[in-house]
């Protein structure tokens, strides 16, 4: 038991440095993710079939394979593919032989395809009233959309999106299968340094939960903050 | 044609194979205020929100300001509007209050006032709000202001979206059965606000089962029955001596 405490104490700092990293996966695939979404979601309401279809196959693929098989094909597909051509003599080479940028590529386009579906039920659950009723002072097409469909559309849909950030958080996890040293892959390197198998795998649970814990609440408070309409007045 | 503010000529309008509206001609001058009433799925809504393109008629003529809303037929009998950007400017000279309000619920009372005087018509922010400030007071809820929709009864909703409507400063407001959703106690506080609307001389058209704001604030009743107008005139016409059959029969059971 005190070896294993010291153990713990001993393995706590290496993975802390690789909090940054799973962190930075986590919002840089959100935000490029969540935003790849608008126009799925978009697409995949359109009255033009050339748009609507492609959206919803790309949603139907990215949420009907694993994403570590999605994560695989680009970490390997693409790299294949880049070595030998003009890229590798490019200012992106340097990016591409990194196993991070591609497993970012992987998070963001799956996170486009779950948060575009999502975002896709929230438009089509705004109020036709309001929506109408923009229409009937004058507003274009393009501004009901910027200021009724999408915003209301947002508030609609946060409480989910909010659950499919932490479920991103913890898919992260898949990146050390890509050679990127966040929390779990350090971890897993740590377990073959120390022969031992639970300590390292506890205290990056342990971590998991302190960081899904503290989004959770910085979600809340912009969950607050965007349906505050809901609460009662001030 | 002196000062016609909104005319509409031969309205036909199709839900499918169903005809709500059989060729609809209205005149509303400047300061008019036109009720139209009749039972439900006369086609009176429909007549409504054929005016502002909310429902595409499929055929006839609107005129708003003596402007010509441009129509195409369409090969399967629908028409469409040839130049939206035409409709959106028309619709802006059109407000319109809904029987559900349809105030924006992530807006504040006054956002939903300055929205569209903003983003429609251009108005810098600080004017729009001056504007706004001044309409909120006149219906009675300038203490709302920061309120969002949803902690407002249906009246103040209701005030609100009249707010909302006049600071549009349109030719024409367009009433669509504004107090058919409230409470009944919440009723009078908004056919209040409509009743000092007709007296400042504002062009109204009003979709409503209030019989008694009809008969006091209408400067005509249009009664509809089965997508043509049946019966028009001043009120004390039309209510007090009504002709056709079926107005007597729609007046004798409205009345309570």
């Amino acid at each position: 038991m005190d070896e294993s405490l010291a153990l713990f104490i001993e393995i706590v700092p290496t993975l802390l440095a690789a909090v940054p990293v799973t962190l930075i996966l986590t919002f840089l695939s959100a935000i490029i993710g969540n935003t790849l979404a608008l126009p799925v979601a978009v697409g995949s309401l359109s009255p033009h079939f050339y748009l609507r279809y492609p959206s919803l196959f790309y949603i139907f693929v990215m949420r009907g394979t694993p994403l570590l098989a999605q994560t695989y094909l680009i970490y390997y597909g693409l790299g294949e593919f880049f070595p030998g051509t003009w890229v590798q003599k490019s200012f992106l080479w340097p990016y591409l032989r990194d196993g991070f940028w591609y497993a970012i590529f992987a998070f963001s386009l799956n996170t486009a395809g779950y948060t575009g579906e999502i975002l896709r039920g929230a438009i089509m659950a705004v109020p036709k009233g309001e929506i109408e009723a923009a229409r009937a002072f004058g507003f274009s097409s393009a501004l009901i959309f910027w200021r009724v469909t999408l915003p209301r559309a947002i508030q609609i849909c946060l409480p989910t999106m909010t659950g499919e950030t932490i479920l991103l958080l913890k898919a992260t996890s898949l990146a050390s299968l890509i050679t990127v040293w966040e929390v779990m892959g350090t971890a897993r390197q740590i377990q073959k340094v120390t022969f031992r198998v639970y300590e390292p795998l506890i205290a990056a649970g342990i971590l998991y939960i302190l960081m899904v814990f503290v989004l959770t609440r910085l979600m809340m408070i912009v969950e607050r903050r965007i349906n505050r309409h809901r609460l009662a007045p001030a | 044609m002196m000062d016609t503010t909104l005319k509409v000529e031969d309205l036909h309008k199709k839900f499918g194979a169903v005809e709500v509206l059989k060729g609809v001609s209205l005149e509303a001058r400047t300061g008019d205020v036109i009720a139209m009433i009749g039972s439900s799925g006369s086609g009176k809504s429909t007549l409504l929100r054929c005016i502002n393109l909310l429902e595409t008629p499929n055929s006839g003529r609107v005129y708003v300001n003596g402007e010509l809303i441009r129509m195409k037929p369409l090969h399967d009998g629908t028409a469409k509007p040839e130049d939206m950007k035409q409709v959106e400017r028309i619709r802006s000279k059109l407000a319109m209050v809904f029987q559900s309000f349809n105030l924006w619920t992530h807006r504040t009372i006054l956002e939903n006032v300055i929205e569209a005087p903003i983003h429609v018509l251009g108005l810098p922010r600080k004017e729009a709000i001056e504007r706004a400030e001044i309409l909120l007071a006149k219906v009675g809820i300038a203490e709302k202001r920061n309120f969002y929709p949803n902690h407002l009864s249906g009246g103040q909703q209701q005030r609100a979206a009249i707010a909302r409507a006049l600071a549009m400063e349109p030719s024409v407001l367009l009433f669509d059965e504004p107090t058919s959703a409230l409470d009944p106690e919440l009723v009078g506080e908004v056919l209040q606000v409509m009743r000092k609307l007709a007296e400042e001389g504002r062009t109204m058209l009003v979709v409503t089962h209030e019989m008694g704001f009809a008969r006091d604030v209408a400067s005509e009743i249009v009664f509809l029955h089965k997508g043509q107008i049946e019966e028009k005139g001043p009120p004390r016409e039309v209510i007090g001596s009504p002709k056709s059959e079926r107005l007597k029969q729609f007046l004798s059971a409205t009345r309570h």
